[in-house]
């Protein structure tokens, strides 16, 4: 074994400075060891710091537009004039025109999904705990891994830098359904699409790396079924990604085409523009994109939500000191989804016209797929009852993730019925729909997993006050701006409209008088309003957490031992934080993954490597 | 603890770590090429009656590289064989032969698309169509009217500078290797045409409305076999690069750890039976459905 120790945060003791004598130089190896790592805990930290980066970035570009969405036209206050300095023409004034408009809410969500969740989820939480849940040194390919990585990075600039750029960014949507994003007359989709490759060939790299650790590095004993369910969720998740991916990356690159070489693949023939017959060949299929993109954008639904879940069982697990409940269920639910997923995307495609038979088809497929998400969710809240239950911070995210993810879930069905989605269609129904999915429920399991395994990566644990402030502030907030965003979507709100619907309303009302059908009413929309205030709360909210990473590093308290949340699983029967290694000695697995309060034991858990003393039951029927 | 497995398979999955990692990288890589075949599927099936070109690619050409193609597999297969009975010399010559076959794929495939380059058509303003290779262009000279032969076509009109004065030329004719048709769609299908007469064919630049030549944009099924062979061939390309710098400086490993230099080759090899199954598809469905 090396005897290098690779930490976070970044110092070292000065006893472990040996073999440099000249002082007077900055710490040598400081770029292989943070910056070119090969070890999977400092990538994932490089992951979770980035993303969450991306996240925070994202989340700015969302109160933008959710000011120019309740204040159409009126400077942005404060940073207004910062954003005519920066980006010039499409910030006129300081106020956020339809083009920068477009731009931002393409960026939102492109940063969001493809640069903060998945990273942070994925990459991030897989890196530094798979490896170290399943018994192994490190990830079975350590330069592959840093190589996915920098093509993440590099996927980022690109996305960044496309802002600054003449015309600014893409602005097509984060879809970029084509022909649009084809005709429009600026250079932004170039970046997007490259950009877009960069990412695509980081999540292959990672899916890959991540199916071949858990397949072949796991620790003797550690068998399948006694796998955390964790380890399940990416098992499933990188095969996603692995399987998924590709079709966008072919779609991405005949997008490519159609830009750059003036080819047709999805321009159909007689495209106009402007007016004018557009001068190209014909003969493509818009449809053809629409079906690439969703092939990987409905299993990467599945990929935003699937880690989460992995988190919120462990927590849950841990929090309530007794075994999950149904873990083989859950197993078997969770491969039931990874498969659904890849039979389900065309759901998002019933008005174009593909045909009453396919609709029918993916109708039938998106309600057989809820059933296995059913029996997760159940499970969960199974396993909360009579617990004696430890309401922690992590904790008390993992629990409003439940209530939370119910309702982005449940109010899934209508748009999974083709006749209902037919209204609900690109209305603010689907943002608040698909937000509650993603925004209150993963993020929230993203922040139980940062309280949860913050203690591991530094040593000290996160304040547990300003840890619950963060947590309600969060809850509260949530909640004040997508709720309304149902009732929006309800009154025929439509979603990609820059000043929120105004104009629109005020011609269709204008027209046939005040309950004109398809106008909106001045109560939805000074919903807007009260929308924004949320989201600058729920931004304030924030504050107290990102005080407390960086504050927690040095000046948290303690944590007591290897293990402070007396946990069953590997990763806490390692030193704090894991030497580049990971294990003193091979981890010999004994036990299933949660075995907590099992009788006529002396404490309340077990962890995976201990071995069965006399006094112990047999091992469970999961292990075998 | 190091990380296990890396050259031996472990016991219960019989894999070393490697061998797992190519196979699924070869899965994505079906999905990547998957979505283009049902790209070039839907498109097809798309496609106005009598719009799907026939016959524009040359099937001869098409079988050579489909050889060259097999028979590097075969020699690719000889190398990891060679290794793994220690016959370094015998590893060496077969994969010389596997990269010079490589390399001669690509030859043939480069000649293959400078002749759609070179292929243009030119709508004229009486409604016919004159198809053909480009043979050459006369260009008239601004300020003398001296006339000019050049055997690229340079656009409508280019200037020159020599001896200090530039030379503005503009187009006057364009002289093509091929044929007029009447109906486009004569040029559409070329299977079911038996004896298609070729000869010179020169068009005055008052007769061409518009110009085109055989590239990716020209219509959805050049779109579809430029992207096809042009990511094929980029694949070839990668595959032509590992395995030479396998066969050059990375050889040395063979002298410290024999093994693994196999397993290498043996993965290489992977990648490479992919590149020519991938191939094995490509030749039917472009240039014989």
């Amino acid at each position: 074994m090396e005897t290098t120790v690779h930490q976070f945060p970044p110092f070292r003791p000065a006893d472990t400075h040996s073999g440099h004598g000249d002082h007077a130089h900055p710490e040598p190896g400081f770029w292989e060891k943070y910056i070119f790592s090969t070890d999977h805990k400092t990538i994932g930290i490089q992951y979770g710091i980035t993303a969450l980066l991306f996240m925070l970035f994202g989340f700015g570009l969302m109160l933008l537009m959710r000011w120019q969405i309740a204040h159409p036209g009126i400077p942005v206050p404060f940073i207004g004039p910062l954003l005519e300095r920066v980006l010039g023409q499409v910030a006129a004034g300081g106020a956020i025109s339809p083009e920068l408009y477009n731009s931002f809410g393409a960026m939102h969500g492109t940063i969001m999904v493809f640069l903060g969740i998945v990273p942070l989820a994925f990459a991030a939480f897989g890196n530094y705990v798979v490896p170290l849940m399943i018994g192994a040194p490190d990830m079975t390919f350590p330069r592959l891994n840093m190589a996915s990585f920098q093509a993440y990075f590099i996927g980022g600039l690109i996305m960044l830098v496309s802002f600054f750029i003449p015309g600014g960014a893409a602005q097509a949507g984060w879809t970029s359904y084509s022909p649009l994003a084809t005709t429009i007359p600026t250079d932004g989709q170039l970046f997007w699409i490259i950009g877009m490759i960069f990412l695509i060939t980081s999540s292959l790299l990672g899916a890959a790396n991540f199916i071949a650790t858990i397949i072949q590095l796991r620790a003797p004993g550690m068998t399948w079924m006694r796998l955390p369910w964790f380890v399940w969720t990416q098992f499933v998740t990188a095969f996603i990604l692995l399987l998924a991916f590709p079709p966008l990356e072919a779609a991405a690159v005949m997008q490519l085409m159609d830009n750059v070489a003036h080819t047709s693949f999805f321009l159909p023939t007689g495209l106009a523009v402007g007016g004018q017959l557009a001068n190209v060949s014909g003969g493509g299929s818009p449809l053809l994109w629409q079906h690439l993109f969703w092939f990987l954008g409905h299993p990467e639904v599945y990929v935003l939500i699937l880690p989460a879940m992995g988190i919120v069982c462990e927590v849950i697990a841990n929090n309530t000191r007794k075994p999950i409940w149904g873990y083989k269920s859950l197993v078997y639910a969770v491969l039931a989804v990874g498969f659904l997923s890849f039979i389900v995307w065309a759901h998002h495609m019933y008005l174009t016209g593909m045909g009453t038979k396919i609709s029918t088809f993916f109708q039938a497929t998106t309600m057989i797929i809820s059933i296995p998400s059913v029996i997760i969710l159940t499970c969960f809240f199974i396993s909360l009852w009579g617990g004696s239950i430890r309401f922690n911070t992590p904790m008390l995210f993992a629990l409003a993730f439940l209530p939370m993810f119910g309702i982005g879930g449940l109010t899934g069905l209508p748009l999974g019925f083709n006749v209902s989605d037919v209204h609900l269609h690109d209305t603010y129904y689907i943002i608040a729909h698909f937000h509650y999915v993603v925004a209150p429920g993963t993020i929230f399991a993203l922040f139980a997993g940062v309280y949860y395994w913050y203690p591991k990566m530094t040593g000290r644990m996160m304040n547990e006050f300003w840890g619950r402030v963060h947590f309600w502030g969060s809850f509260v907030f949530m909640n004040v701006v997508f709720l309304p965003m149902f009732f929006q979507g309800m009154s025929g709100m439509l979603r990609r409209m820059s000043d929120g619907g105004a104009n629109y309303s005020a011609a269709v009302n204008s027209k046939a008088g005040a309950d004109a059908v398809g106008g909106l009413s001045d109560s939805i929309l000074s919903l807007h309003t009260g929308i924004l205030w949320g989201a600058m709360c729920l931004g304030i909210a924030q504050i107290p957490f990102i005080i407390n990473v960086f504050w927690s590093i040095k000046h948290g308290e303690k944590v007591k031992n290897d293990n402070p949340w007396d946990a069953t699983t590997l990763e806490w029967q390692t030193p704090t934080p894991p030497p580049h290694g990971n294990f003193t000695h091979e981890p010999q697995v004994h036990h299933g993954p949660y075995e907590y309060s099992v009788p006529g034991h002396a404490v309340d858990f077990i962890p995976q490597n201990e071995p069965a003393g006399p006094a112990d039951k047999p091992l469970p029927a999961t292990a075998h | 603890m190091e990380i296990p497995y890396t050259s031996k398979p472990r016991p219960d999955t019989g894999l070393y770590n490697a061998k797992l990692g190519i196979w699924l990288f070869l899965a994505s890589e079906v999905m990547l090429f998957g979505g283009l075949f049902s790209a070039y599927v839907l498109l097809r099936v798309g496609a106005a009656p009598g719009e799907w070109p026939h016959g524009w690619l040359n099937v001869w050409l098409g079988t050579l590289n489909t050889v060259i193609l097999a028979l590097s597999a075969i020699t690719t297969l000889l190398a990891w064989v060679a290794c793994k009975v220690g016959n370094f010399r015998k590893f060496k010559f077969f994969h010389a032969c596997t990269i010079a076959l490589a390399l001669t794929f690509l030859c043939v495939k480069m000649y293959e698309y400078h002749d759609k380059w070179i292929h243009y058509e030119i709508k004229m303003t009486d409604g016919r169509f004159a198809d053909g290779h480009f043979e050459s262009a006369v260009y008239v000279d601004q300020a003398t009217h001296q006339e000019v032969e050049e055997h690229r076509y340079r656009g409508n009109a280019f200037s020159k500078v020599s001896e200090g004065v530039t030379h503005h030329y503009e187009l006057e004719s364009v002289t093509l290797e091929g044929r007029i048709v009447t109906d486009e769609k004569d040029l559409m299908d070329l299977r079911a045409q038996k004896h298609i007469e070729h000869g010179s064919v020169t068009v005055e630049r008052a007769h061409i409305k518009s110009m085109e030549n055989y590239g990716p944009w020209h219509n959805t099924f050049l779109a579809i076999y430029f992207t096809l062979t042009g990511l094929h061939a980029l694949h070839i390309l990668g595959g032509t690069l590992v395995i030479g710098y396998l066969w050059g400086p990375g050889r040395k490993m063979w002298a410290t750890d024999p093994e693994r230099f196999t397993n290498r080759i043996e993965i290489s090899g992977l990648f490479w039976h992919f590149v020519d199954l991938v191939w094995i598809f490509l030749f039917p469905v472009l240039y014989l459905m």
